[in-house]
C-alpha cells in the first residue's frame, strides 16, 4: 500500500488531495474519520491524524467540532496550482534528467507528447 | 485513564553485570510504542521494571505518576505479556482465562470471544497447545486485561503470519476503542512499524534513540551511483558497498534539499532506509556512539 520513502501521513494527505482533484471527494463532502482511516490502512490513528492536521493547516479540509472533517469549498482551486507545480517538479524534472542521461533529445520528447495529445483528441 | 511511564537514573544489575545503566525514559499516556533492541540489549529487563516484576538496583520507576514497586492498585492495571504467557501448564485454557479475572478490568467475555476467534480450544490443557496457540492465548489474555499499560514482549513468537496479522488488527481495534498505553517489543520491526507512534531503541543497557516514527522514517537514506560522485558528496556513511565503479552508502541523517539536488544532478539514486535496516546499522557493535 505505502512506499517507505515518504512518511505515511504525507502519503495519506496526498491521496486525499488526489481524491479531491479527481472528484471522488466533493467540496463540502465529509471525509472518513481518523479511526476509520487507521482501521482501513492498519496504521496508528496518530498517523492519520497528522495527515488531517496538515490538510486543515493548508485549508483543504475544515473541522466541524463533534461532527467531523469536511472538504473546503475552494479546496480544488487551492490544490490546482499545487498540483501543477508538483507535476513539473516530480514528473517533468526527472524526465528531463533521465532523457539527458539516455541521450534522448528533448525535441523527440516534444514530438512524442504532441502525438499523444493528438491521440487523446 | 492510560498510564504514563517515567524512569529516572534507573540501573538494574544482575550480580555485577548491569542490564540497564542509568536509564531515563518518559512515555506519554495513550500512545503505541515500539521497543527495539538486539538480543540481550535490555528490553525485557526494562519491561520487567515497568510491570514491577523486578525492582531497580537504583533509580526511580514511576507508572501512572506513582512508584510502581509494591503498588498493587497500579500493578493490577499493568499487563506484561511475555513469550509463552507465564501459564501453569497443567491448567486448561478456560482456567487460564478465569485466572485473568484477578485483574479488576479483565473482560472475560472479550477473552472468550477472542479465544473463539483465534481458535484456541477452551477445554485443552496449556501443555497440549502448540507454541503458536500458546502465544495466541498469551496475546488474548493481554488484550482482555484491558490494562492502562499493556506490554507485549515478543508475544508473536510461534504465531504464523496470518495470526500475527489478525493479532495486530485486534490490538489496533482495542486501542482505538479504549485508548491506553501500549509497548510492543519485537524483532519483526517492519511488520509493526505502521502501528507505532513512537520508537525506542535500547542498546547495551541504554536508550540509544527515542523519537516518533516519522523521525526514524525520515532519518536515513541510501545513495547509489558512480563512486566518485558519491564520495564527492562528503556524507558520513553508516555502511557502504561497492560494485565495480558503483558505490552505495547508507546515511543516518535526513538529506537536505541541496544534497538531494547535487545527488540527482550527478546521477545518484536516492532510496529510503526501512526502519529495520536503520536499526541494524544503528546497533552495529562495530559502530561507536550513535
Amino acid at each position: 500500500m505505502f512506499d517507505d520513502g515518504t512518511p505515511i501521513y504525507r502519503q495519506i494527505a496526498d491521496q486525499i488531495k488526489a481524491e479531491i482533484m479527481n472528484g471522488s471527494l466533493e467540496p463540502g463532502g465529509k471525509v472518513m474519520s481518523t479511526n476509520q482511516y487507521a482501521a482501513f490502512y492498519q496504521i496508528n490513528p496518530a498517523t492519520a491524524q497528522k495527515a488531517f492536521r496538515e490538510l486543515v493547516d493548508e485549508g483543504v479540509l475544515y473541522k466541524q467540532r463533534g461532527v467531523g472533517m469536511f472538504v473546503a469549498d475552494d479546496a480544488r482551486d487551492r490544490l490546482a496550482a499545487d498540483f501543477r507545480d508538483r507535476f513539473f517538479e516530480r514528473v517533468l524534472a526527472p524526465l528531463v534528467r533521465e532523457a539527458r542521461q539516455a541521450g534522448i533529445p528533448l525535441t523527440d520528447i516534444i514530438d512524442y507528447l504532441k502525438a499523444q495529445e493528438g491521440a487523446l483528441q | 485513564m492510560s498510564f504514563t511511564v517515567n524512569l529516572r537514573n534507573v540501573t538494574l544489575k544482575y550480580g555485577a553485570e548491569a542490564a540497564l545503566a542509568d536509564v531515563d525514559l518518559d512515555l506519554e499516556a495513550g500512545k503505541i510504542y515500539g521497543l527495539l533492541g538486539r538480543n540481550g540489549a535490555g528490553k525485557t529487563s526494562l519491561l520487567s521494571l515497568l510491570a514491577a516484576f523486578r525492582r531497580p538496583t537504583s533509580g526511580e520507576v514511576r507508572v501512572g505518576g506513582e512508584p510502581v514497586w509494591e503498588n498493587a492498585p497500579i500493578v493490577s492495571r499493568v499487563a506484561l505479556i511475555r513469550e509463552g504467557g507465564d501459564f501453569d501448564d497443567s491448567e486448561t485454557v478456560k482456567a487460564v482465562i478465569e485466572t485473568g479475572q484477578i485483574r479488576p478490568s479483565f473482560d472475560t467475555d472479550y477473552a472468550y470471544k477472542l479465544a473463539d476467534k483465534f481458535e484456541v480450544p477452551l477445554k485443552k490443557r496449556v501443555s497440549a497447545l502448540s507454541r503458536g496457540k500458546r502465544s495466541v492465548l498469551a496475546a488474548v489474555c493481554g488484550l482482555a486485561a484491558r490494562a492502562e499499560l499493556t506490554m507485549f514482549d515478543e508475544v508473536h513468537l510461534g504465531m504464523d503470519a496470518p495470526t500475527r496479522d489478525a493479532f495486530y488488527k485486534e490490538l489496533l481495534a482495542e486501542y482505538m476503542e479504549r485508548p491506553h498505553t501500549v509497548v510492543l517489543s519485537t524483532h519483526l520491526i517492519d511488520e509493526v512499524a505502521n502501528y507505532l507512534e513512537e520508537v525506542i531503541i535500547v542498546d547495551r543497557g541504554r536508550i540509544l534513540r527515542h523519537a516518533d516514527i516519522e523521525a526514524f522514517q525520515g532519518m536515513g537514506a541510501t545513495l547509489t551511483g558512480p563512486a566518485d560522485a558519491v564520495d564527492a558528496l562528503g556524507l558520513a556513511a553508516l555502511a557502504e558497498q561497492r560494485l565495480g565503479g558503483t558505490k552505495s552508502i547508507t546515511v543516518a541523517d535526513a538529506l537536505d534539499k541541496s544534497v538531494r539536488e547535487r545527488a540527482a544532478a550527478a546521477g545518484i539514486e536516492i532510496g529510503p532506509v526501512g526502519l529495520q535496516d536503520l536499526f541494524i546499522h544503528l546497533t552495529d557493535p562495530n559502530r561507536n556512539g550513535a
